[in-house]
């Protein structure tokens, strides 16, 4: 029912009174002015004038309607209505095929201040198809939902689905390549920041992850000048050119980090804390980037597709992500 | 009261029938020039003002409200005096019209490349523009009905009920669209929210469509065709059932641009049934307007101004068959998103609104300077580089379009997409590149009418005494 798409009754009768009225009046226009006018025509077919001359020169001849016109008209105003009557259109009437595009049963809660979605019997277009799609392709993707993607990474057609699941929903972030883009891991380089085990690849696939870890420390490294040491310090852990007086500095002050980067900067997988260590920046190895990092934190989403895409993809989109760094790399 | 005027005022009209030509030039080469950016990307020069996201609604405005609406405001003043036998009237406020449309027009042409916009598709322009404006169309729509009242002729002109319907309804759409709330002199936020934004937002967005680069073409139309062609308007009654019908069924159509979105499914089936309806009568007004000819056909290819005009009304017949079928849900689940909506709205935009201008002004632009037309050739030329211009475009936008569509829904054995997003955007680029083309060879039969125009009036003497009719007619 769209009931509650109208603040009230009236509008639903305005709905269908305007929509009915314009339709058959463009009726009553067409069988007025379809009818005999009076106009005559001369021996070579020219109707009449009207009689009125505008500018010297502009006058209206007065020829009937084309029929050919006019029952093009007449057919897309019965096609008209005979759509109204099948499909909703007119106001809170459903149509007789009670068809409607999702679920829009609309409930009103008790004391009528709520409004809420029932679709306990949804039978919707949307929900047609989406079910007809899981009954048609849900068991391709089931049949290798209890092998362990260790062992599936081995399997050219499961890898290819895998992959072709990738291409429609990670890479807008990841990328077509998987390469990843600044603040979006790159998924090829086997250095993983929540783990690379097929289980914790397939976790994190299905719940998502949440980096809130990194906050923003600036105050409490006292300023700018705080934030350069500790960034000086940050790139000594990887062997980079640096400020060494600064970097000493900064190494006290790194202590507030080593709780979740560790003592050496090696991070922790199980944070989800990256490794200061290598040669690997998702938001940019440069000075500023780093010391921007610092300052005001990172706080990187990836969402969870357990509801939207269900256990048994994630399982085989899991299995493409950990065969592009492990096991036989599939033929192109 | 004054002496009765006996002069028609062709002041303001030429002003705007200028402009309109210069705006006109300015349009299109954004348009040409955004176009290749979308085939050559690096031509946006990481320039914030120069990407296509800031000029694609500069090329938008200044086409539709300064090329076409100067267009209407000139052919509208010049036809509503000389049909209703009576000079202009309140004809300061007209001149304020002229500088008025100019000075918005200039305002959108430095804030939208500043990214000043209230992000809603043809009224973009921000709060303070939109209340410019509002204050111009009221005073066009004075001096229009004012000049109707005034009338010495019994009838009025059927021309006159299409700038009629445009300049109120125009009114109406502008003003309830753009209400909002402002924040400070360049933001504001509309006062609707969520699908009512949206419906709003495309009731505006369609009829801005159906009344000013329909309803008010149509006037022009209906002037020009059978004065240039010499011949009374082929059916009276024609006018009278395609006018009421028009006007009446374009309103509902807006839904159309919201299939299968958050619109209430009820909104979207009255949308899509009154889009259907509407084909009727906008080939009513097609089939007036070349019936006109009928009698006179060889004028067809002796008179490059008359094609001009006719090619327009195949344009306009083609686009409102187009729009029809593209409003049908299941066509529109393939059409919508992809290029066949552009190609749909030049057709209609190029093909229609800016060939039937073209036509009109080489009539009229003469004899606001009683000169003979310089070249009838260049028209000629115009008219092919035109033409040939506007298939180039709307045909590769047809193939593209309906590529985007089928690979977008392709999907593999397992129900997974064929085809990534990118493969897509790489298969349109020769298409683009088409485009480009049929783009640039529009815009240089836009200089060559120019250049045309200039050679016509140039070193002659405005027409400033132009006679009003004794009342021999008037009745």
């Amino acid at each position: 029912m769209a009931a509650l798409d109208f603040t009230s009754p009236f509008w639903n009768w305005f709905i269908i009174a305007c929509t009915l009225g314009g339709i058959f009046g463009m009726f009553v226009l067409n069988i007025w002015l379809a009818g005999d006018t009076g106009a005559k025509i001369d021996e070579e077919g020219n109707a009449d004038d009207t009689g009125h001359v505008w500018d010297d020169t502009l006058k209206e001849s007065n020829n009937p309607l084309p029929g050919w016109w006019l029952n093009m008209f007449y057919i897309t105003l019965v096609f008209g209505l005979i759509y109204l009557t099948l499909y909703p259109g007119l106001g809170t009437f459903a149509g007789v095929l009670n068809w409607a595009s999702a679920c829009n049963n609309t409930v009103l809660s008790e004391d009528g201040k709520n409004v809420s979605l029932s679709c306990e019997n949804d039978n919707s277009q949307y929900r047609t198809e989406v079910d007809a799609a899981d009954t048609k392709y849900g068991p391709l993707f089931e049949q290798y939902q209890s092998k362990p993607i260790a062992e599936l990474v081995n399997n050219k057609d499961a890898v290819n689905m895998g992959e072709r699941l990738y291409l429609n929903y990670c890479t807008v972030c990841h990328g077509s390549d998987a390469r990843g883009n600044r603040g979006y891991p790159n998924l090829r380089d086997n250095d993983w920041l929540y783990g690379g085990t097929p289980e914790k690849i397939e976790e994190s696939i299905l719940k998502g992850r949440k980096a809130n870890g990194m906050m923003a420390w600036k105050d409490h490294l006292g300023g700018d000048e705080g934030v350069a040491q500790v960034a000086n310090y940050v790139l000594s852990l990887s062997g980079r050119e640096h400020d060494a007086a600064a970097a000493e500095a900064g190494k006290a002050k790194y202590a507030v980090c080593m709780a979740c980067h560790g003592m050496e900067g090696k991070g922790n997988q199980m944070l989800g804390a990256p490794n200061l260590s290598d040669d690997i920046w998702l938001y940019g190895s440069d000075m500023d980037s780093i010391q921007h990092t610092i300052a005001n934190g990172r706080a990187g989403v990836m969402p969870a597709h357990e509801n939207f895409l269900g256990e048994a993809k994630v399982h085989l989109v899991a299995t493409y992500i950990y065969s592009l760094s492990n096991g036989e790399k599939p033929a192109e | 009261m004054a002496e009765e005027a006996t002069t028609y005022n062709y002041k303001v009209v030429r002003q705007f029938a200028i402009m309109a030509i210069i705006w006109g030039i300015v349009g299109m080469a954004v348009g040409v020039f955004i176009a290749a950016q979308l085939a050559w990307p690096m031509l946006n020069f990481d320039t914030a003002w120069l990407t296509f996201g800031r000029l694609r609604p500069l090329h938008t405005n200044a086409v539709i409200f300064a090329f076409g609406g100067s267009a209407l405001f000139a052919t509208s003043y010049y036809v509503v005096q000389r049909t209703c036998h009576t000079r202009l009237f309140a004809e300061k406020l007209a001149a304020f019209t002229f500088w008025g449309w100019q000075l918005v027009i200039v305002l959108a042409a430095i804030t939208l490349p500043l990214g000043i916009t209230s992000s809603k598709e043809y009224a973009e322009l921000e709060w303070p523009i939109d209340l410019l404006i509002a204050v111009v169309w009221v005073s066009y729509a004075v001096v229009f009905f004012g000049t109707i009242v005034q009338r010495k002729t019994k009838h009025i002109y059927v021309a006159n009920w299409f700038y009629g319907a445009f300049i109120i309804t125009i009114a109406l759409l502008h003003i309830f669209n753009n209400l909002a709330i402002p924040v400070s002199l360049t933001k504001s936020y509309s006062v609707y929210a969520g699908a009512q934004d949206a419906m709003i937002q495309w009731w505006y967005g369609h009829n801005a469509v159906g009344f000013f680069l329909t309803a008010g073409f149509l006037g022009m139309m209906y002037y020009f065709i059978p004065k240039q062609a010499d011949r009374p308007v082929y059916s009276y009654r024609l006018s009278i059932v395609h006018f009421w019908a028009l006007i009446f069924t374009y309103i509902w159509a807006g839904p159309h641009h919201l299939h299968y979105t958050a619109l209430p499914d009820w909104t979207q089936s009255l949308g899509m049934v009154m889009s259907l309806i509407l084909l009727a009568p906008s080939w009513g007004g097609m089939i007036n307007g070349i019936m006109t000819l009928s009698g006179a056909w060889e004028k067809l290819r002796n008179d490059p101004v008359i094609r001009f005009m006719i090619v327009s009304l195949s344009f306009y017949g083609m686009s409102t068959f187009e729009g029809p079928m593209m409003a049908i849900k299941s066509v529109n689940a393939l059409s919508h998103y992809t290029d066949w909506t552009i190609g749909h709205v030049h057709s209609g935009a190029l093909g229609w609104v800016a060939m039937i201008s073209m036509g009109s002004l080489y009539y009229m632009i003469p004899r606001l300077f009683n000169r003979e037309l310089y070249s009838l050739k260049l028209v000629e030329l115009h008219f092919w580089t035109a033409t040939i211009g506007v298939v180039l475009y709307i045909s590769a936008m047809w193939v593209s379009g309906i590529m985007q569509g089928l690979m977008w829904r392709a999907v593999n054995a397992d129900g997974t997409l064929t085809y990534s997003f990118i493969e897509s955007v790489e298969a349109m680029h020769p298409f683009y590149v088409t485009r480009f083309l049929g783009g640039a060879l529009f815009l240089v039969g836009m200089i060559i009418m120019a250049i045309n125009i200039f050679m016509t009036i140039s070193g002659a003497k405005a027409v400033d005494d132009a006679k009003i009719p004794e009342a021999a007619h008037a009745h």
